[in-house]
């Protein structure tokens, strides 16, 4: 979630909410918002076991499912992972966004114990992100191959990987390699540098000293 | 035996046998009753399932990761690959939650003929599902009749995108093609003559004594038990939660047609066939319903910067042609935001998280795979039962996994 992005999901939330003032005032809930009629919710680390088993609980929230946990990484951020819960309540027919942050050293409170479900989902947010979980039981890496090192959906890891796979006619196994890339890896950039430049060069002082792109 | 022991003049010396019959069994990776690659590691005692642990992955193909270095219709063949029994359904929650970011709206014959595929779709996964589910506990004929059967459907897949699997037919903005000349009367066709076969099929299952046997009051799991499990679709539905998102939160043109939701009541392995049988019924029901109320129009939204132009027009018309170069190199830019976007797959809800930062790719897309949840019960489900109806609770609770490895 970009800052610019909050502001204007505020915007929208404006008017009367009586959902949204519910979810206010549970302590621990930061951030009330809605971003093209979904619901979404930042709630403070600490409290986000309490937070989601009362939105488990109470009557007035009733979300009863848990249906995805996931990772998403902004690097440029101090706290860089965000943590998404997307919470589905079949009685309601409602759905809810919890939003956490963290960085690479500190856990998050597991809600494995809230819903059972979310055991392989938080797995799979640390294979993939590197984000531990608090109270989780089983925290063994799930989707990537044993003995895998980083963790792929961060930003910072390669798209190519680190390693590739081979087998060795004289060890006759399958063995592991650094990757070896026939052809430097090709991200093509097709923003183009006309759309991304509001002030033309030389007009910088006009403007008021904006940079160029 | 010693002469002493046979004159009865020395006791016979007492063996004590430990009769403790615990084992730790691997399944898979490759066996034919995993659907794919999956490695169960069991504990039995006896033949009794004490923990069923699977290991997932080897298929683990990093899609998520390859979508952020895509452009967003360069994302749309990655979905094919996901739940590869049910490619449409896959395709289909991309393309709405794109549209959703974008802001547009898709004409209505794109809408019908998007419900059309859907649940001709979700038939090929039912009946896949049905007869593997028959072909695991040695059932082999149905498995046979059903291929059949899907061959049919896949001509109809083929006839639109020109692919019987892997269509990339649904699209941002609407579907790739319109519906080639004739297609509707074929479908109207084969729509009249599936309930025989459905039935056939039935008759041949349903009251099956072995079959029964397998399956009833196998694997069952509570209501309670399968929410905070998060499932969804058919599983769910059998354990008599009538929960199904084109009726709760409908998309594409779900609120316009009429079908019933069959529930299940004992959330067991029979249940959970049986619902699948009976929603391929339903699904019947939307396919005549949709080929009926389908107008005539565009197949795609008609802002040529998200969809491409017509081949003709581009023979003529210079924009047209500038259209076309920009979006097969750079693609559209989607404003930035968030969505998650759910429709019911087959499987059950598949959803998409995409979040967008403004450029032509996706920042971040997570897919929320429906099998994921299902497979993580299954310590829950086959705890107590024998090694074979573990086998058995695997093929009825529908996994792919293509999709759960993503």
């Amino acid at each position: 979630m970009s800052e610019e992005n909050q502001t204007e999901a505020q915007a929208v939330a404006a008017p009367a909410d009586p959902f949204g003032d519910r979810l206010r005032a549970v302590s621990g809930v930061s951030h009330v918002m809605l971003e093209r009629d979904e619901r979404i919710i930042a709630v403070d680390r600490k409290s986000l076991a309490t937070v989601m088993r009362i939105l488990r609980d109470d009557p007035n929230f009733a979300f009863e499912q848990c249906m995805d946990v996931c990772g998403v990484d902004w690097p440029e951020r101090a706290e860089r992972f965000d943590v998404v819960y997307n919470l589905l309540s079949v009685t309601r027919n409602d759905r809810l966004r919890v939003i956490v942050t963290t960085d690479e050293a500190t856990p998050v409170p597991s809600v494995s114990e809230i819903w059972p479900g979310v055991t392989w989902w938080e797995r799979e947010v640390f294979d993939l992100f590197g984000v531990s979980f608090d109270g989780l039981v089983d925290h063994r890496r799930i989707l990537t191959d044993n003995g895998f090192e980083g963790h792929p959906l961060r930003k910072d890891f390669p798209l190519t990987g680190h390693v590739e796979l081979r087998y060795d006619e004289e060890q006759k196994r399958v063995v592991y390699d650094r990757v070896a890339l026939t052809q430097e890896f090709r991200n093509f950039d097709f923003l183009s540098p006309w759309e991304a430049m509001n002030t033309l060069p030389g007009d910088e002082k006009a403007v008021g000293g904006g940079s160029g792109s | 035996m010693s002469d002493a022991i046979q004159n009865g003049t020395q006791e016979p010396e007492r063996r004590v046998i430990d009769i403790n019959d615990r084992h730790t069994v691997n399944v898979g990776p490759q066996h034919p009753a995993t659907h794919g690659v999956l490695r169960l590691i069991m504990e039995l005692e006896g033949e009794t399932v004490t923990r069923a642990d699977p290991h997932i992955g080897l298929l683990h193909r990093g899609t998520e990761k390859l979508i952020e270095y895509k452009s967003y219709l360069q994302a749309v063949p990655y979905f094919d690959r996901l739940d590869y029994v049910s490619p449409m359904c896959c395709e289909h929650a991309f393309a709405l939650a794109t549209e959703r970011l974008l802001g547009v709206k898709v004409p209505e014959r794109a809408q019908w003929i998007r419900v059309l595929f859907a649940e001709i779709t979700r038939i090929l996964n039912h009946l896949l599902n049905a007869v593997h589910l028959a072909l695991d506990i040695g059932a082999q004929s149905p498995s046979l009749w059903g291929y059949e059967e899907r061959e049919k459907l896949l001509t109809f897949h083929e006839a639109v995108s020109g692919a019987r699997f892997h269509a990339n037919y649904f699209r941002p903005g609407g579907v790739s093609k319109d519906m080639p000349a004739g297609l509707a009367d074929q479908i109207w066709e084969w729509s009249e003559r599936f309930p025989k076969f459905l039935d056939d099929l039935q008759n041949l299952l349903n009251n099956n004594r072995i079959f029964r046997q397998r399956l009833v009051d196998i694997g069952v799991i509570s209501a309670e038990d399968a929410l905070a499990m998060g499932f969804s679709g058919p599983n769910l539905r059998a354990s008599g939660i009538a929960w199904d998102l084109r009726r709760a939160q409908p998309y594409d043109k779900y609120d316009e047609v009429d079908f019933d939701i069959p529930v299940g009541r004992h959330g067991d392995s029979f249940d959970r066939y049986l619902v699948r049988i009976r929603e391929m019924v339903e699904s019947l029901k939307i396919i005549r319903q949709a080929l009926k109320a389908m107008p005539e129009g565009p197949i795609k939204v008609q802002d040529h910067k998200i969809t491409p132009p017509k081949r003709a027009d581009m023979k003529r018309s210079m924009e047209a042609l500038i259209h076309h170069f920009k979006l097969y190199t750079e693609g559209y830019h989607v404003p930035a935001g968030s969505t998650y976007t759910a429709v019911e797959a087959p499987k059950g809800e598949f959803g998409v998280y995409l979040v967008a930062d403004g450029s032509n790719r996706p920042y971040r897309c997570k897919i929320r795979a429906t099998g994921f949840s299902h497979l993580q019960a299954m310590n829950l489900m086959s705890k107590g039962h024998l090694l074979a109806d573990a086998i058995a609770v695997l093929g009825s609770i529908d996994i792919v996994f293509g999709e759960v490895d993503r």
